[in-house]
């Protein structure tokens, strides 16, 4: 009786371990199965996510001309003081003063990609972008300003 | 046809006709020397190599595929980065002992070199004891291994010391007896003589399930005595960080690294030379076409074929299979491995006794 | 050049006799993260764990005082990442709840869909990396071909693959990706057809079994009197599952079992973890189909004010039972946050599982508690 379990230990453990061999091995001749993903190499094929957090980002039109009111929503949304605003005015056509974005200073160093300055936008002039090789040797350099120079608002945003 | 024999006895012919005896003999020994040197480096650079190549199509990787084509020069590259690292020495260690250790290591892997017979003719020392002299050395390591847990004054390094020192000189004993199994059925403990009686087919073939029995115990046992995965005990990366290289850096943890790989090839030759039949060709019976054909591929291939097959599964084994506890390890020694390999034995000895293995 | 005397003074410096001090961690292969155990031993046998933390603090609760309702909820993405949807879900409930705010049915299944994929996520993660740390390194490689595919998913919907912050007090931020449902169903099928690998390399191993089973036993009384939850506490025969217990948004509505082993040993907590990621599967196959069309998002103020008073919201994370308890003055930003971490309490039972088993089992305890260290230290 013993001796009848003693054996069938020994061959269940050893059957097992031949079953988990048994799977590596498929691995191990199947080379089509290999999930490699060769990454700087593959840059010209790469598709991020459209929806991908990577930086925010403010488009411009063929004009150079954008979204941002400066309305400092975005400011207020950011939990980590990433995004500052600076207002100017601007004088209108009619004489009037107008508040306008001199530039939007986004420091991506401290950015979590949280995208609340992106929902809290009213006029979608901010969005996020899929780009993630953000490596730098200055730090510096990640503090943006997002607003190209020479930008102005687009006409009809208030 | 290609043939080492022929190209060693062109040499020792020329060397004896050219100088007298003594230098003679002194020429070949450096000769010898330079070759075993030669090998090591050679077999550290493609062992390394074929690891991480095995491990990665296992782990549906890519594995190293950036220095040379298909990264074949990787362990090249590591080797030129391991020489130019700082060799550090911990403050409080036994400084001697520290920087002893990985050269006794790498000595008795280079000891245990004599005695294999890589091609037909090709060994360097045929000695009539060459199987008592394998086991006989290759025990020696753990003193390095030891040596080196103790010296370097760390705790992780202490403990993988003593679990490797549990662990080879326990299943020492399975890896023995598997051997002896060999030795019994051909009588003989000399390397070249073994091989030879394996003309006609090789000792897993002809010794019937007995054989088969001692070439899974011997796989086992010299898995666990060359401290690989399954039996990574001694080295333990997720228990013990790296267990007895914990504070080894630059050359000198590329010589435990090395000597690991070392060990591998020196079991898996061995346990080819005794089991497959080492560089004979397979042969088949009277059927004499075959083993004709089968005779025309060199000896040098036979033997580093059935080697190399055996080091991919003992790879195999460690990139499928968790590690065991050290209580759990010397269980299935004592509890499992050297029952069966006794049992094993005394089977082995009926079966020779009544002639009935072919 | 061997100077006798100073090693034998060091060795006296260890404390009792024969013992041994090591300090495993903060930088440890085996600790996942900072967290430092300081290990008394005996040869190679536990005498004692003591966990050191406070490596990896980042006093997230002080920070979230200075945050508005809105805000706060990115921050406990990074708490315990690998369930960081679920995190801030349980953020997110607890204002509505504070508020009344009316969430729509199509956030609150598109949120329990979320959760459950994120559970499986944490589930492969943790079975790669117990498995590695019982050194065998290969199933982690499978178990993360998997969870790329929910990461993937994640990414497209959410738009980040580890710290999604997708939920919005009142729903979701934006609405599911077009691609949402189909990728899900294709993620169901692979997970179907490769769940067998890991039976057939982990499950069933003889080597795996007899380093798990019987190691690290935890009562039913010592998990609740440690607090511990989720899988752990579950495990050992304690019923905790707070998605059966106090359902959220449409845990109701689905049929699942809480999966219960009474073993409470490691090998019944791997099991738990297991059977989990097929009743994550079952949850997720029932509501794929039915996810209702409407407003991702309810209607809320543009500022969140917590009326004046306490709150208290659970959800069930990977991990367990993860709270947030907020006291609120009635301004913008909580007046106290407390969050009552799983990875915690389910820390403080490890000295008792783990003292006197070996150093082998001290790892496969760890790996079956599935800690995350920022989780514990916060």
């Amino acid at each position: 009786m013993f001796l009848k379990e003693y054996i069938s230990d020994v061959y269940n453990g050893v059957s097992s371990l031949l079953k988990g061999m048994r799977k590596t091995g498929y691995y191990f001749t199947h080379p089509k199965e290999i999930i490699t993903e060769q990454y700087p190499d593959n840059r010209a094929t790469l598709v991020m996510a459209e929806r991908f957090k990577g930086e925010v980002v403010m488009p411009h039109d063929q004009n150079n001309e954008h979204a941002c009111t400066g309305c400092t929503a975005c400011e207020l949304a950011c939990p980590n003081g990433t995004i500052k605003v600076v207002t100017k005015f601007d004088i209108t056509p009619e004489g009037k003063k107008k508040k306008a974005v001199d530039a939007l200073v986004y420091r991506l160093e401290l950015c979590t990609m949280c995208n609340l300055c992106v929902i809290a936008c009213p006029s979608d002039a901010i969005k996020m972008a899929p780009n993630f090789e953000h490596s730098v040797f200055d730090r510096s350099k990640l503090t943006k300003i997002l607003n190209k120079t020479g930008s102005k608002i687009r006409e009809g945003i208030e | 046809m290609f043939s080492l024999e022929g190209i060693t006895s062109t040499i020792q012919d020329w060397l004896f006709f050219k100088f007298n005896p003594t230098l003679a003999l002194a020429i070949e020994c450096v000769i010898v020397i330079l070759l075993a040197i030669a090998l090591f480096a050679a077999l550290g650079l493609i062992l390394v190599l074929m690891e991480r190549k095995v491990a990665a199509r296992i782990q549906i990787r890519l594995g190293p595929n950036r220095v040379g084509p298909g990264g074949i020069f990787q362990t090249a590259a590591d080797t030129l980065k391991l020489i130019m690292k700082e060799g550090l020495t911990p403050d409080k260690a036994d400084k001697f002992l520290f920087n002893l250790a990985p050269f006794i290591v790498m000595m008795v892997a280079m000891l245990l070199l004599a005695p294999i017979a890589f091609a037909k003719n090709f060994q360097i020392w045929d000695i009539n004891i060459g199987v008592l002299y394998i086991s006989a050395i290759s025990s020696l390591s753990v003193i390095g291994i030891l040596m080196a847990g103790w010296a370097s004054n760390n705790k992780y390094s202490l403990l993988g010391a003593m679990r490797s020192g549990a662990q080879i000189v326990s299943y020492e004993l399975s890896a023995g007896f598997a051997v002896l199994t060999i030795v019994v059925l051909t009588g003989s403990l000399q390397i070249s003589e073994i091989v030879a009686a394996q003309q006609n087919g090789w000792w897993i073939f002809k010794g019937h399930i007995p054989a088969i029995i001692a070439f899974v115990l011997y796989i086992i046992a010299v898995t666990a005595e060359t401290n690989r995965a399954p039996f990574d005990l001694a080295e333990a990366e997720s228990e013990l960080t790296a267990g007895f290289h914990t504070e080894y850096s630059g050359m000198k943890f590329a010589l435990f690294f090395l000597a690991e790989y070392i060990n591998i090839f020196i079991v898996c030759a061995i346990g080819a030379t005794l089991f497959l039949g080492g560089w004979m060709p397979l042969h088949i019976g009277n059927w004499q076409g075959f083993n004709h054909i089968m005779d025309f591929i060199p000896s040098s291939i036979w033997f580093m074929g059935k080697t190399f097959f055996l080091i991919f599964l003992i790879m195999w084994f460690r990139w499928t299979f968790p590690r065991l506890r050290v209580d759990q390890l010397l269980n299935l020694e004592w509890k499992y491995l050297l029952p069966i390999s006794l049992f094993n034995l005394l089977l082995v000895a009926v079966i020779a006794i009544l002639g009935w293995h072919f | 050049m061997y100077n006798q005397t100073e090693v034998i003074k060091d060795t006296s410096e260890l404390g009792a006799e024969g013992e041994l001090i090591i300090n495993m961690g903060p930088q440890h292969p085996a600790t996942h993260g900072v967290l430092h155990l300081v290990v008394t031993l005996n040869g190679e046998t536990i005498k004692k764990i003591e966990p050191h933390l406070g490596y990896i603090h980042r006093s997230i609760e002080k920070m979230c005082e200075s945050l508005t309702y809105r805000q706060f909820i990115y921050v406990t993405s990074r708490m315990d990442y690998l369930s960081s949807h679920i995190n801030n879900l349980g953020c997110a409930l607890l204002v509505e709840k504070g508020m009344q705010i009316e969430v729509p049915e199509r956030a609150k299944y598109v949120r329990v869909i979320l959760s459950e994929l994120t559970r499986i996520a944490s589930h492969e993660l943790w079975l790669g990396a117990m498995a590695m740390d019982l050194g065998a390194f290969t199933p982690f490689f499978y178990a993360f071909r998997e969870r790329e595919m929910i990461t993937d998913i994640m990414e497209e919907t959410c738009g980040a693959r580890l710290t999604m912050n997708y939920i919005v007090p009142g729903g979701l931020m934006y609405d599911i990706h077009p691609d949402f449902q189909k990728k899900v169903k294709a993620f169901i099928t692979q997970f179907k057809a490769k769940v067998t690998e890991y039976e057939d390399l982990v499950t069933n191993n003889i080597i795996f079994q007899s380093r798990t089973k019987g190691v690290g036993v935890l009562t039913a009384e010592d998990a609740i009197s440690f607090g511990c939850t989720g899988p752990v506490a579950r495990a050992s025969g304690v019923s905790c599952d707070i998605r059966k217990l106090y359902p959220y948004d449409v845990y109701d509505k689905v049929e699942f079992d809480e999966v219960i082993e009474t073993a409470g040993d490691s090998f019944a907590r791997y099991m738990v973890r297991v059977k989990e990621m097929n009743q994550s599967i079952r949850i997720i196959e029932q509501l794929i189909d039915t996810i209702p069309e409407g407003d991702f998002v309810g209607k809320t103020k543009n500022v969140l004010k917590l009326p004046k008073g306490e709150f208290y919201t659970r959800v069930e994370t990977a991990r367990g039972e993860f709270g947030i308890y907020v006291v609120s003055e009635g301004g913008t930003t909580p007046h106290r946050i407390k969050f009552r971490s799983p990875g915690f309490s389910n820390l403080s039972a490890l000295n008792h599982m783990a003292a006197g088993s070996k150093i082998g089992d001290l790892m496969a305890t760890m790996g079956t508690l599935d800690l995350v260290i920022p989780d514990i230290d916060r």
